[in-house]
Protein backbone atom coordinates (compact mmCIF):
# COMPACT_ATOMS: atom_id res chain seq x y z
CA UNK A 1 0.00 0.00 0.00
CA UNK A 2 1.66 3.18 -0.88
CA UNK A 3 2.03 5.33 2.55
CA UNK A 4 1.59 8.66 3.68
CA UNK A 5 5.37 9.42 2.81
CA UNK A 6 5.52 7.14 -0.61
CA UNK A 7 2.46 9.92 -1.68
CA UNK A 8 4.31 12.78 0.17
CA UNK A 9 7.36 11.99 -2.49
CA UNK A 10 5.07 11.75 -5.08
CA UNK A 11 3.88 15.22 -4.45
CA UNK A 12 7.55 17.03 -3.67
CA UNK A 13 8.35 15.18 -7.45
CA UNK A 14 5.29 17.82 -9.02
CA UNK A 15 5.46 20.51 -10.55
CA UNK A 16 2.87 22.44 -8.32
CA UNK A 17 1.62 21.59 -4.79
CA UNK A 18 -1.49 20.71 -4.05
CA UNK A 19 -1.39 21.84 -0.80
CA UNK A 20 -0.59 25.79 -1.44
CA UNK A 21 -3.13 25.69 -4.75
CA UNK A 22 -5.89 25.49 -2.22
CA UNK A 23 -5.43 28.85 -1.38
CA UNK A 24 -6.00 29.71 -4.53
CA UNK A 25 -9.43 28.47 -3.94
CA UNK A 26 -12.12 29.95 -0.90
CA UNK A 27 -14.44 27.89 -1.12
CA UNK A 28 -11.67 24.92 -0.02
CA UNK A 29 -11.83 26.47 3.54
CA UNK A 30 -15.27 26.37 4.22
CA UNK A 31 -16.48 24.93 7.65
CA UNK A 32 -19.66 23.36 8.68
CA UNK A 33 -20.99 23.29 11.79
CA UNK A 34 -22.31 20.30 12.94
CA UNK A 35 -23.64 20.29 16.46
CA UNK A 36 -20.86 21.75 18.72
CA UNK A 37 -18.23 20.59 16.41
CA UNK A 38 -17.28 22.44 13.27
CA UNK A 39 -15.87 20.38 10.35
CA UNK A 40 -14.15 21.29 7.48
CA UNK A 41 -15.34 20.77 3.90
CA UNK A 42 -14.02 17.68 1.93
CA UNK A 43 -15.17 18.80 -1.55
CA UNK A 44 -14.72 14.96 -3.37
CA UNK A 45 -17.57 15.82 -5.99
CA UNK A 46 -15.23 17.00 -8.96
CA UNK A 47 -16.78 14.92 -11.07
CA UNK A 48 -20.07 16.91 -11.03
CA UNK A 49 -18.32 19.82 -11.30
CA UNK A 50 -14.81 21.48 -10.03
CA UNK A 51 -14.69 24.31 -7.55
CA UNK A 52 -13.17 27.76 -9.04
CA UNK A 53 -9.75 29.49 -8.27
CA UNK A 54 -9.48 33.05 -7.24
CA UNK A 55 -7.88 33.84 -10.66
CA UNK A 56 -11.12 32.97 -12.46
CA UNK A 57 -13.33 34.63 -9.99
CA UNK A 58 -11.07 37.63 -10.16
CA UNK A 59 -11.37 37.59 -14.27
CA UNK A 60 -15.57 37.41 -14.37
CA UNK A 61 -15.54 40.24 -11.91
CA UNK A 62 -12.93 42.32 -13.46
CA UNK A 63 -14.39 41.75 -17.01
CA UNK A 64 -18.06 43.26 -15.30
CA UNK A 65 -15.79 45.89 -14.55
CA UNK A 66 -13.80 47.28 -17.19
CA UNK A 67 -14.92 45.45 -20.26
CA UNK A 68 -18.51 44.36 -20.49
CA UNK A 69 -19.79 45.03 -24.16
CA UNK A 70 -21.68 43.70 -26.43
CA UNK A 71 -19.27 41.12 -28.50
CA UNK A 72 -18.43 41.93 -32.68
CA UNK A 73 -21.34 44.49 -32.81
CA UNK A 74 -19.41 47.69 -31.97
CA UNK A 75 -16.98 50.05 -32.63
CA UNK A 76 -16.27 51.81 -29.43
CA UNK A 77 -13.31 50.49 -26.68
CA UNK A 78 -15.47 48.56 -24.34
CA UNK A 79 -16.50 46.36 -27.64
CA UNK A 80 -13.55 45.79 -29.08
CA UNK A 81 -12.25 44.78 -25.43
CA UNK A 82 -15.24 42.37 -24.78
CA UNK A 83 -14.10 41.25 -28.06
CA UNK A 84 -10.72 40.89 -28.51
CA UNK A 85 -10.69 38.66 -25.06
CA UNK A 86 -13.62 36.80 -25.74
CA UNK A 87 -12.13 35.85 -29.33
CA UNK A 88 -8.56 35.15 -27.39
CA UNK A 89 -10.56 32.84 -24.77
CA UNK A 90 -11.08 30.89 -27.68
CA UNK A 91 -7.66 30.70 -28.79
CA UNK A 92 -6.54 29.65 -25.34
CA UNK A 93 -9.15 26.31 -25.78
CA UNK A 94 -7.70 26.02 -29.32
CA UNK A 95 -4.45 25.44 -28.01
CA UNK A 96 -5.61 23.87 -24.92
CA UNK A 97 -6.97 20.66 -26.78
CA UNK A 98 -3.99 20.80 -29.93
CA UNK A 99 -6.92 22.00 -32.07
CA UNK A 100 -5.70 23.11 -35.46
CA UNK A 101 -6.99 26.44 -35.61
CA UNK A 102 -9.66 28.63 -32.88
CA UNK A 103 -11.89 28.21 -36.34
CA UNK A 104 -12.54 24.72 -35.01
CA UNK A 105 -14.08 26.06 -31.96
CA UNK A 106 -17.22 26.81 -31.21
CA UNK A 107 -18.44 28.07 -27.51
CA UNK A 108 -21.41 26.19 -26.08
CA UNK A 109 -22.99 25.81 -22.63
CA UNK A 110 -21.24 23.05 -21.88
CA UNK A 111 -20.49 19.73 -23.16
CA UNK A 112 -24.83 18.42 -23.70
CA UNK A 113 -25.34 21.54 -25.89
CA UNK A 114 -22.09 20.35 -28.10
CA UNK A 115 -23.15 16.70 -28.63
CA UNK A 116 -26.87 18.37 -29.01
CA UNK A 117 -25.55 20.70 -31.77
CA UNK A 118 -23.93 17.54 -33.38
CA UNK A 119 -26.86 15.47 -33.57
CA UNK A 120 -28.77 18.96 -34.73
CA UNK A 121 -26.44 20.34 -37.55
CA UNK A 122 -24.60 17.23 -38.27
CA UNK A 123 -26.80 14.51 -37.90
CA UNK A 124 -29.59 16.33 -39.50
CA UNK A 125 -27.84 16.79 -42.43
CA UNK A 126 -25.47 13.75 -42.48
CA UNK A 127 -27.71 10.85 -41.42
CA UNK A 128 -30.96 9.22 -42.71
CA UNK A 129 -33.59 6.99 -41.79
CA UNK A 130 -31.65 3.29 -40.83
CA UNK A 131 -28.32 4.74 -40.29
CA UNK A 132 -27.17 3.32 -37.01
CA UNK A 133 -24.98 5.66 -34.62
CA UNK A 134 -22.75 3.52 -32.27
CA UNK A 135 -22.64 4.40 -28.68
CA UNK A 136 -21.17 2.99 -25.80
CA UNK A 137 -22.97 1.69 -22.29
CA UNK A 138 -21.33 3.32 -20.20
CA UNK A 139 -22.23 6.81 -21.75
CA UNK A 140 -23.36 9.86 -20.02
CA UNK A 141 -27.52 10.83 -20.75
CA UNK A 142 -26.09 13.54 -22.47
CA UNK A 143 -24.48 10.77 -25.13
CA UNK A 144 -27.45 9.09 -25.24
CA UNK A 145 -30.50 11.45 -25.51
CA UNK A 146 -29.80 13.65 -28.15
CA UNK A 147 -29.32 10.64 -30.09
CA UNK A 148 -32.58 9.19 -29.15
CA UNK A 149 -33.83 12.51 -29.94
CA UNK A 150 -33.00 12.25 -33.39
CA UNK A 151 -33.75 8.56 -33.79
CA UNK A 152 -37.47 9.63 -32.83
CA UNK A 153 -37.30 12.44 -35.57
CA UNK A 154 -35.50 11.21 -38.49
CA UNK A 155 -35.51 7.49 -37.80
CA UNK A 156 -31.57 6.71 -36.78
CA UNK A 157 -30.87 3.58 -35.12
CA UNK A 158 -28.54 3.36 -31.84
CA UNK A 159 -26.17 0.39 -30.98
CA UNK A 160 -24.07 0.22 -27.98
CA UNK A 161 -20.60 -1.02 -27.42
CA UNK A 162 -20.83 -3.34 -23.74
CA UNK A 163 -18.87 -3.15 -20.92
CA UNK A 164 -17.81 -5.67 -18.52
CA UNK A 165 -17.89 -6.24 -15.11
CA UNK A 166 -14.56 -4.08 -14.62
CA UNK A 167 -15.83 -0.95 -16.34
CA UNK A 168 -14.11 -1.69 -19.56
CA UNK A 169 -15.58 -1.85 -23.30
CA UNK A 170 -15.95 -4.82 -25.26
CA UNK A 171 -13.78 -3.50 -28.12
CA UNK A 172 -13.42 -7.28 -29.49
CA UNK A 173 -17.14 -6.65 -30.67
CA UNK A 174 -16.28 -3.74 -32.81
CA UNK A 175 -16.25 -5.94 -35.98
CA UNK A 176 -19.43 -7.27 -35.50
CA UNK A 177 -21.11 -4.01 -34.19
CA UNK A 178 -19.77 -1.88 -37.05
CA UNK A 179 -21.35 -2.85 -40.02
CA UNK A 180 -21.67 -0.40 -43.67
CA UNK A 181 -25.10 1.60 -41.45
CA UNK A 182 -22.89 2.53 -38.80
CA UNK A 183 -22.22 6.29 -39.72
CA UNK A 184 -21.33 7.91 -36.47
CA UNK A 185 -19.47 6.68 -33.38
CA UNK A 186 -19.66 8.55 -30.01
CA UNK A 187 -18.25 7.61 -27.25
CA UNK A 188 -16.68 9.38 -23.84
CA UNK A 189 -13.04 9.37 -23.30
CA UNK A 190 -13.35 9.53 -19.13
CA UNK A 191 -16.23 7.27 -17.85
CA UNK A 192 -17.94 9.54 -15.28
CA UNK A 193 -19.33 5.95 -13.67
CA UNK A 194 -16.49 4.00 -13.72
CA UNK A 195 -13.73 6.33 -14.05
CA UNK A 196 -12.49 4.02 -16.48
CA UNK A 197 -10.20 5.95 -19.71
CA UNK A 198 -11.02 4.71 -23.05
CA UNK A 199 -8.67 3.84 -25.63
CA UNK A 200 -10.08 6.65 -28.24
CA UNK A 201 -7.35 6.52 -30.21
CA UNK A 202 -7.83 3.20 -31.43
CA UNK A 203 -11.61 3.98 -31.32
CA UNK A 204 -10.39 6.75 -33.63
CA UNK A 205 -8.05 4.38 -36.08
CA UNK A 206 -10.74 1.87 -36.58
CA UNK A 207 -13.21 3.88 -37.29
CA UNK A 208 -11.23 6.06 -39.79
CA UNK A 209 -10.52 3.16 -41.35
CA UNK A 210 -14.04 2.52 -42.80
CA UNK A 211 -14.41 6.55 -43.06
CA UNK A 212 -16.79 6.74 -40.21
CA UNK A 213 -16.89 10.09 -38.11
CA UNK A 214 -15.90 9.68 -34.14
CA UNK A 215 -17.25 12.22 -31.47
CA UNK A 216 -15.31 12.00 -28.15
CA UNK A 217 -17.35 13.19 -25.15
CA UNK A 218 -14.40 14.61 -23.20
CA UNK A 219 -16.23 16.41 -20.14
CA UNK A 220 -14.55 13.90 -18.12
CA UNK A 221 -11.00 13.91 -19.75
CA UNK A 222 -10.15 17.18 -20.40
CA UNK A 223 -9.83 18.77 -17.18
CA UNK A 224 -7.62 16.00 -16.15
CA UNK A 225 -5.01 14.98 -18.57
CA UNK A 226 -3.34 16.24 -21.45
CA UNK A 227 -5.54 16.18 -24.79
CA UNK A 228 -4.73 16.60 -28.09
CA UNK A 229 -7.25 16.40 -30.68
CA UNK A 230 -5.28 16.11 -33.63
CA UNK A 231 -4.01 12.93 -32.05
CA UNK A 232 -6.66 11.47 -30.92
CA UNK A 233 -7.95 12.44 -34.66
CA UNK A 234 -11.76 12.50 -33.32
CA UNK A 235 -13.67 14.39 -35.50
CA UNK A 236 -15.47 16.07 -32.70
CA UNK A 237 -14.30 16.70 -29.06
CA UNK A 238 -16.96 17.99 -26.71
CA UNK A 239 -16.44 19.63 -23.13
CA UNK A 240 -17.59 21.56 -20.40
CA UNK A 241 -15.88 24.56 -18.52
CA UNK A 242 -17.03 24.14 -15.12
CA UNK A 243 -15.35 20.56 -14.44
CA UNK A 244 -12.40 22.29 -15.19
CA UNK A 245 -12.20 24.98 -12.13
CA UNK A 246 -14.04 27.00 -15.17
CA UNK A 247 -17.71 28.79 -14.45
CA UNK A 248 -21.12 26.87 -15.63
CA UNK A 249 -22.54 27.74 -18.70
CA UNK A 250 -19.55 27.74 -20.64
CA UNK A 251 -18.12 25.05 -22.90
CA UNK A 252 -16.86 24.38 -26.30
CA UNK A 253 -17.23 21.88 -29.37
CA UNK A 254 -14.06 21.09 -31.30
CA UNK A 255 -14.84 20.05 -34.99
CA UNK A 256 -12.92 19.55 -37.96
CA UNK A 257 -13.29 22.52 -40.42
CA UNK A 258 -14.30 20.37 -43.03
CA UNK A 259 -17.57 19.48 -40.98
CA UNK A 260 -17.87 23.11 -39.68
CA UNK A 261 -17.92 24.08 -43.17
CA UNK A 262 -20.32 21.42 -44.11
CA UNK A 263 -22.57 21.28 -41.45
CA UNK A 264 -25.71 23.62 -41.33
CA UNK A 265 -26.27 25.84 -38.39
CA UNK A 266 -28.14 25.02 -35.14
CA UNK A 267 -29.51 28.18 -33.41
CA UNK A 268 -30.74 31.00 -35.84
CA UNK A 269 -30.78 34.81 -34.47
CA UNK A 270 -27.55 37.25 -34.48
CA UNK A 271 -23.98 37.07 -35.17
CA UNK A 272 -24.98 33.90 -37.26
CA UNK A 273 -25.66 35.32 -40.68
CA UNK A 274 -24.06 37.55 -42.80
CA UNK A 275 -27.10 38.59 -44.58
CA UNK A 276 -30.38 38.56 -44.10
CA UNK A 277 -33.36 39.16 -46.67
CA UNK A 278 -36.87 39.02 -45.78
CA UNK A 279 -37.06 35.65 -47.14
CA UNK A 280 -33.72 34.27 -46.41
CA UNK A 281 -29.96 34.71 -45.09
CA UNK A 282 -26.42 33.35 -45.61
CA UNK A 283 -24.02 32.58 -42.62
CA UNK A 284 -21.50 33.68 -41.22
CA UNK A 285 -18.48 32.34 -41.28
CA UNK A 286 -17.28 29.17 -38.85
CA UNK A 287 -17.19 29.14 -36.44
CA UNK A 288 -19.40 32.02 -35.43
CA UNK A 289 -22.33 30.18 -37.07
CA UNK A 290 -23.02 28.28 -35.12
CA UNK A 291 -22.99 30.90 -32.29
CA UNK A 292 -26.41 32.56 -32.57
CA UNK A 293 -27.22 35.00 -30.36
CA UNK A 294 -24.99 37.24 -27.84
CA UNK A 295 -22.83 34.05 -25.70
CA UNK A 296 -21.62 33.92 -22.78
CA UNK A 297 -19.26 36.18 -23.39
CA UNK A 298 -18.15 36.59 -19.16
CA UNK A 299 -18.36 32.58 -18.87
CA UNK A 300 -15.82 31.99 -22.15
CA UNK A 301 -13.26 34.55 -20.81
CA UNK A 302 -13.29 32.98 -17.48
CA UNK A 303 -13.10 29.56 -19.22
CA UNK A 304 -9.81 30.76 -21.06
CA UNK A 305 -8.29 32.21 -17.33
CA UNK A 306 -9.59 28.58 -16.02
CA UNK A 307 -7.14 27.29 -18.78
CA UNK A 308 -4.62 29.86 -18.22
CA UNK A 309 -4.61 28.58 -14.32
CA UNK A 310 -4.75 24.59 -15.39
CA UNK A 311 -1.94 25.21 -17.94
CA UNK A 312 0.26 26.92 -15.77
CA UNK A 313 -0.13 23.78 -13.08
CA UNK A 314 0.78 21.71 -15.91
CA UNK A 315 -2.12 18.88 -17.20
CA UNK A 316 0.83 16.51 -17.26
CA UNK A 317 1.36 17.41 -13.32
CA UNK A 318 -2.05 17.06 -12.66
CA UNK A 319 -2.58 13.36 -14.24
CA UNK A 320 0.34 12.15 -12.55
CA UNK A 321 -0.84 13.53 -9.36
CA UNK A 322 -4.59 12.71 -9.47
CA UNK A 323 -3.23 9.00 -10.41
CA UNK A 324 -1.16 9.00 -7.60
CA UNK A 325 -3.78 10.28 -5.15
CA UNK A 326 -5.97 7.79 -6.59
CA UNK A 327 -3.77 4.53 -6.19
CA UNK A 328 -3.54 6.00 -2.41
CA UNK A 329 -7.39 5.99 -2.06
CA UNK A 330 -7.99 2.62 -3.46
CA UNK A 331 -5.66 0.69 -1.94
CA UNK A 332 -7.27 1.99 1.61
CA UNK A 333 -10.77 1.51 0.37
CA UNK A 334 -10.68 -1.31 -0.99
CA UNK A 335 -9.39 -2.53 2.59
CA UNK A 336 -12.69 -1.59 4.07
CA UNK A 337 -14.52 -4.90 4.51
CA UNK A 338 -17.85 -4.89 2.35
CA UNK A 339 -16.48 -2.13 0.11
CA UNK A 340 -17.09 -2.78 -3.48
CA UNK A 341 -15.86 -1.10 -6.19
CA UNK A 342 -17.75 -0.25 -9.60
CA UNK A 343 -14.79 -0.15 -12.01
CA UNK A 344 -11.89 -1.41 -11.80
CA UNK A 345 -10.03 -0.82 -15.48
CA UNK A 346 -6.09 -0.79 -15.49
CA UNK A 347 -6.21 2.68 -17.17
CA UNK A 348 -8.14 4.93 -15.19
CA UNK A 349 -8.74 8.58 -13.52
CA UNK A 350 -9.54 9.80 -9.99
CA UNK A 351 -13.42 8.83 -10.39
CA UNK A 352 -14.64 5.79 -7.42
CA UNK A 353 -18.16 4.41 -7.60
CA UNK A 354 -18.96 2.02 -4.93
CA UNK A 355 -21.47 0.98 -2.83
CA UNK A 356 -20.33 -0.01 1.29
CA UNK A 357 -22.01 -3.58 2.26
CA UNK A 358 -25.69 -2.96 1.48
CA UNK A 359 -26.01 0.23 2.59
CA UNK A 360 -28.17 2.63 0.08
CA UNK A 361 -25.82 4.96 -1.70
CA UNK A 362 -28.30 7.87 -0.07
CA UNK A 363 -27.66 6.86 3.64
CA UNK A 364 -23.61 6.93 2.57
CA UNK A 365 -23.63 10.11 1.31
CA UNK A 366 -26.05 11.27 3.88
CA UNK A 367 -23.31 10.30 6.37
CA UNK A 368 -20.10 11.01 5.04
CA UNK A 369 -21.88 15.05 5.04
CA UNK A 370 -21.95 14.76 8.38
CA UNK A 371 -18.49 15.07 8.32
CA UNK A 372 -17.97 17.30 5.86
CA UNK A 373 -17.27 14.79 3.05
CA UNK A 374 -19.34 15.57 0.01
CA UNK A 375 -19.67 12.91 -2.74
CA UNK A 376 -22.51 11.88 -4.89
CA UNK A 377 -24.88 9.79 -4.49
CA UNK A 378 -27.19 8.39 -7.75
CA UNK A 379 -27.15 7.36 -11.11
CA UNK A 380 -24.81 9.95 -12.39
CA UNK A 381 -26.94 10.35 -15.33
CA UNK A 382 -26.17 6.63 -16.10
CA UNK A 383 -29.34 4.90 -15.81
CA UNK A 384 -28.91 2.33 -18.52
CA UNK A 385 -26.25 1.51 -16.95
CA UNK A 386 -27.27 1.50 -13.80
CA UNK A 387 -29.86 -1.18 -14.37
CA UNK A 388 -27.45 -3.56 -16.27
CA UNK A 389 -25.21 -3.17 -13.27
CA UNK A 390 -28.34 -4.54 -11.67
CA UNK A 391 -28.21 -1.34 -8.72
CA UNK A 392 -30.17 1.38 -8.09
CA UNK A 393 -27.28 3.92 -7.66
CA UNK A 394 -23.70 4.41 -6.29
CA UNK A 395 -22.48 6.64 -4.11
CA UNK A 396 -19.34 8.59 -6.21
CA UNK A 397 -16.02 10.05 -4.84
CA UNK A 398 -14.06 12.12 -7.41
CA UNK A 399 -10.99 13.96 -7.21
CA UNK A 400 -9.31 17.00 -8.63
CA UNK A 401 -5.67 18.30 -7.87
CA UNK A 402 -6.62 20.19 -5.33
CA UNK A 403 -7.92 17.16 -3.13
CA UNK A 404 -5.33 15.56 -0.32
CA UNK A 405 -4.38 12.53 0.57
CA UNK A 406 -5.43 13.78 4.41
CA UNK A 407 -9.00 14.24 2.35
CA UNK A 408 -8.90 10.97 1.47
CA UNK A 409 -7.71 9.81 4.80
CA UNK A 410 -10.91 11.35 6.13
CA UNK A 411 -13.28 9.59 3.69
CA UNK A 412 -11.83 6.52 4.79
CA UNK A 413 -12.41 7.04 8.55
CA UNK A 414 -15.63 8.28 7.59
CA UNK A 415 -16.82 5.10 5.57
CA UNK A 416 -15.54 2.65 8.36
CA UNK A 417 -17.63 4.94 11.09
CA UNK A 418 -20.88 4.41 8.74
CA UNK A 419 -20.59 0.67 8.74
CA UNK A 420 -20.39 0.90 12.53
CA UNK A 421 -23.51 3.69 12.37
CA UNK A 422 -25.34 1.09 9.66
CA UNK A 423 -24.32 -2.01 9.95
CA UNK A 424 -24.36 -3.99 6.73
CA UNK A 425 -27.34 -2.20 5.31
CA UNK A 426 -30.82 -3.60 4.39
CA UNK B 1 -29.16 20.56 9.85
CA UNK B 2 -28.08 17.63 12.44
CA UNK B 3 -27.41 14.29 11.06
CA UNK B 4 -29.02 13.34 14.00
CA UNK B 5 -31.85 14.55 13.16
CA UNK B 6 -32.32 12.67 10.56
CA UNK B 7 -31.54 9.19 11.96
CA UNK B 8 -33.06 9.47 14.39
CA UNK B 9 -33.43 5.98 16.93
CA UNK B 10 -36.46 5.38 15.35
CA UNK B 11 -35.73 5.52 11.96
CA UNK B 12 -33.01 3.24 12.43
CA UNK B 13 -34.73 0.26 14.13
CA UNK B 14 -37.86 0.39 11.18
CA UNK B 15 -34.90 0.42 9.14
CA UNK B 16 -33.09 -2.63 10.39
CA UNK B 17 -36.11 -4.39 11.01
CA UNK B 18 -39.08 -3.11 9.09
CA UNK B 19 -42.80 -4.01 9.86
CA UNK B 20 -45.03 -5.82 7.42
CA UNK B 21 -42.33 -6.75 5.31
CA UNK B 22 -43.12 -9.21 2.39
CA UNK B 23 -46.11 -9.64 0.30
CA UNK B 24 -49.91 -10.60 1.50
CA UNK B 25 -51.25 -14.23 0.71
CA UNK B 26 -54.66 -13.68 -0.74
CA UNK B 27 -55.77 -11.81 -3.30
CA UNK B 28 -55.46 -7.74 -3.23
CA UNK B 29 -54.60 -4.28 -4.47
CA UNK B 30 -51.04 -4.72 -5.85
CA UNK B 31 -49.02 -1.17 -6.60
CA UNK B 32 -45.41 -0.42 -7.18
CA UNK B 33 -43.56 2.97 -7.38
CA UNK B 34 -40.50 4.12 -7.73
CA UNK B 35 -38.53 7.05 -7.44
CA UNK B 36 -36.19 7.27 -10.81
CA UNK B 37 -33.73 9.41 -9.41
CA UNK B 38 -32.51 7.12 -6.84
CA UNK B 39 -33.33 3.96 -7.78
CA UNK B 40 -35.67 3.85 -4.97
CA UNK B 41 -38.61 1.23 -5.29
CA UNK B 42 -41.09 0.19 -3.49
CA UNK B 43 -44.21 -2.77 -4.01
CA UNK B 44 -46.96 -2.52 -2.22
CA UNK B 45 -50.21 -5.12 -1.28
CA UNK B 46 -53.47 -3.81 0.36
CA UNK B 47 -56.46 -5.72 1.79
CA UNK B 48 -59.47 -4.10 2.17
CA UNK B 49 -62.61 -5.37 3.55
CA UNK B 50 -65.84 -4.85 2.11
CA UNK B 51 -65.84 -2.30 5.18
CA UNK B 52 -63.76 0.12 3.73
CA UNK B 53 -61.30 -0.91 6.38
CA UNK B 54 -57.48 -2.10 6.15
CA UNK B 55 -57.23 -5.63 7.05
CA UNK B 56 -53.63 -5.67 6.21
CA UNK B 57 -50.91 -3.97 4.24
CA UNK B 58 -47.80 -4.96 3.52
CA UNK B 59 -44.39 -4.06 1.68
CA UNK B 60 -41.42 -4.96 -0.10
CA UNK B 61 -38.39 -3.25 -2.26
CA UNK B 62 -35.18 -1.70 -2.10
CA UNK B 63 -34.17 1.67 -0.60
CA UNK B 64 -32.48 4.23 1.61
CA UNK B 65 -32.81 4.08 5.83
CA UNK B 66 -35.33 6.75 5.29
CA UNK B 67 -37.52 5.18 2.76
CA UNK B 68 -37.52 1.80 4.35
CA UNK B 69 -38.07 3.20 7.38
CA UNK B 70 -41.33 5.67 5.83
CA UNK B 71 -42.65 2.25 4.51
CA UNK B 72 -42.41 0.48 7.57
CA UNK B 73 -44.25 3.18 9.77
CA UNK B 74 -46.61 4.10 7.16
CA UNK B 75 -48.47 0.25 7.29
CA UNK B 76 -47.93 0.37 11.19
CA UNK B 77 -50.26 3.58 10.90
CA UNK B 78 -52.86 2.63 8.66
CA UNK B 79 -53.16 -1.43 9.25
CA UNK B 80 -57.07 -0.96 11.10
CA UNK B 81 -57.59 2.46 9.79
CA UNK B 82 -60.58 2.80 6.92
CA UNK B 83 -59.62 4.14 3.42
CA UNK B 84 -60.91 7.54 4.05
CA UNK B 85 -58.69 7.54 7.24
CA UNK B 86 -55.78 6.60 5.74
CA UNK B 87 -56.18 8.64 2.81
CA UNK B 88 -56.85 11.50 5.09
CA UNK B 89 -53.49 10.67 7.08
CA UNK B 90 -51.22 10.01 3.54
CA UNK B 91 -52.40 14.01 2.59
CA UNK B 92 -51.15 15.27 5.92
CA UNK B 93 -48.06 13.46 5.81
CA UNK B 94 -47.16 14.50 2.23
CA UNK B 95 -48.01 18.11 2.48
CA UNK B 96 -45.76 18.26 5.41
CA UNK B 97 -43.32 16.90 4.18
CA UNK B 98 -42.91 19.02 1.33
CA UNK B 99 -42.63 22.11 3.98
CA UNK B 100 -46.35 23.16 3.38
CA UNK B 101 -48.02 22.01 6.70
CA UNK B 102 -47.44 22.82 10.78
CA UNK B 103 -44.10 20.05 11.89
CA UNK B 104 -45.98 19.63 14.49
CA UNK B 105 -49.00 17.44 13.85
CA UNK B 106 -46.57 14.49 13.13
CA UNK B 107 -46.72 14.10 17.02
CA UNK B 108 -50.19 12.92 16.81
CA UNK B 109 -49.09 9.57 14.65
CA UNK B 110 -47.04 7.40 16.80
CA UNK B 111 -43.33 6.89 14.82
CA UNK B 112 -44.39 9.55 12.66
CA UNK B 113 -42.61 11.75 14.51
CA UNK B 114 -39.38 10.50 13.57
CA UNK B 115 -40.11 11.45 10.07
CA UNK B 116 -39.78 15.45 11.48
CA UNK B 117 -36.73 16.03 10.93
CA UNK B 118 -36.89 14.75 7.29
CA UNK B 119 -37.97 18.54 6.46
CA UNK B 120 -35.07 19.79 6.90
CA UNK B 121 -33.46 17.75 4.19
CA UNK B 122 -35.29 18.35 1.08
CA UNK B 123 -33.03 16.35 -0.72
CA UNK B 124 -34.51 13.25 1.05
CA UNK B 125 -38.23 14.33 1.30
CA UNK B 126 -38.76 12.19 -1.86
CA UNK B 127 -37.16 9.38 -0.01
CA UNK B 128 -39.79 9.69 3.10
CA UNK B 129 -43.22 10.02 0.87
CA UNK B 130 -42.61 7.22 -1.79
CA UNK B 131 -44.40 4.91 0.67
CA UNK B 132 -46.81 7.35 1.23
CA UNK B 133 -47.31 8.08 -2.42
CA UNK B 134 -47.38 4.35 -2.76
CA UNK B 135 -50.40 4.19 -0.34
CA UNK B 136 -52.24 7.07 -2.54
CA UNK B 137 -52.45 4.92 -5.26
CA UNK B 138 -53.57 1.82 -3.59
CA UNK B 139 -56.41 3.05 -2.34
CA UNK B 140 -57.44 4.09 -5.48
CA UNK B 141 -56.83 1.38 -7.37
CA UNK B 142 -58.68 -0.76 -4.57
CA UNK B 143 -61.61 1.96 -4.53
CA UNK B 144 -62.47 1.75 -8.43
CA UNK B 145 -61.50 -2.10 -8.56
CA UNK B 146 -59.32 -1.83 -11.54
C1 LIG C 1 -19.00 11.99 -19.19
C2 LIG C 1 -19.88 13.19 -19.14
N1 LIG C 1 -20.46 13.63 -20.27
C3 LIG C 1 -21.26 14.70 -20.28
C4 LIG C 1 -21.52 15.42 -19.13
C5 LIG C 1 -22.45 16.59 -19.22
O1 LIG C 1 -21.78 17.77 -19.00
P1 LIG C 1 -22.56 19.16 -18.85
O2 LIG C 1 -23.64 18.91 -17.83
O3 LIG C 1 -21.51 20.09 -18.37
O4 LIG C 1 -23.10 19.52 -20.17
C6 LIG C 1 -20.93 15.01 -17.95
C7 LIG C 1 -21.17 15.75 -16.70
O5 LIG C 1 -22.03 15.54 -15.91
C8 LIG C 1 -20.10 13.86 -17.95
O6 LIG C 1 -19.54 13.43 -16.82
Amino acid sequence: MPTQSDIQQAIQALSFNPYTVREDFPILSEIFQRGEKQVPLVYLDNAATTQKPRQVLDTILHYYHHENANVHRGIHTLAERATEKYENARKKVAEFIGAPSEKTIVFTRGTTEAINLVAGSWGRKFLKAGDVVLLSEMEHHSNIIPWQLLSQSIGIELRYIPVTEEGTLVLDQLPQLVDERVKLISVTHMSNVFGTINPVKEIVAFAHERDIPVLVDGAQSAPHMPVNVQELGCDFYAFSGHKMCGPTGIGALYATERWLEEMDPYHGGGEMIRSVWWDRATWNDIPHKFEAGTPNIAGAIAFGAAIDYLQRLGMDAIHQYEQALTRYALERLEDIPGFRIFGQAPERGGVISFYVGNIHPHDVAQFLDADGVAVRAGHHCAQPLMRKLGIPATARASFYFYNTPEEVDILVQSIRKLKEFFGDGF
Amino acid sequence: MAFDDLYQEIILDHYRNPHNFGEIQRSCTIVEEDNPTCGDQIKLSLWVDENKTIQDIKFSGQGCAISIASASIMTETVKGKTTNEAREIADTIITTMRGEGEPDVLDEYGDLIALKGVIQFPARVKCATLAWHALEEALQKAETGE
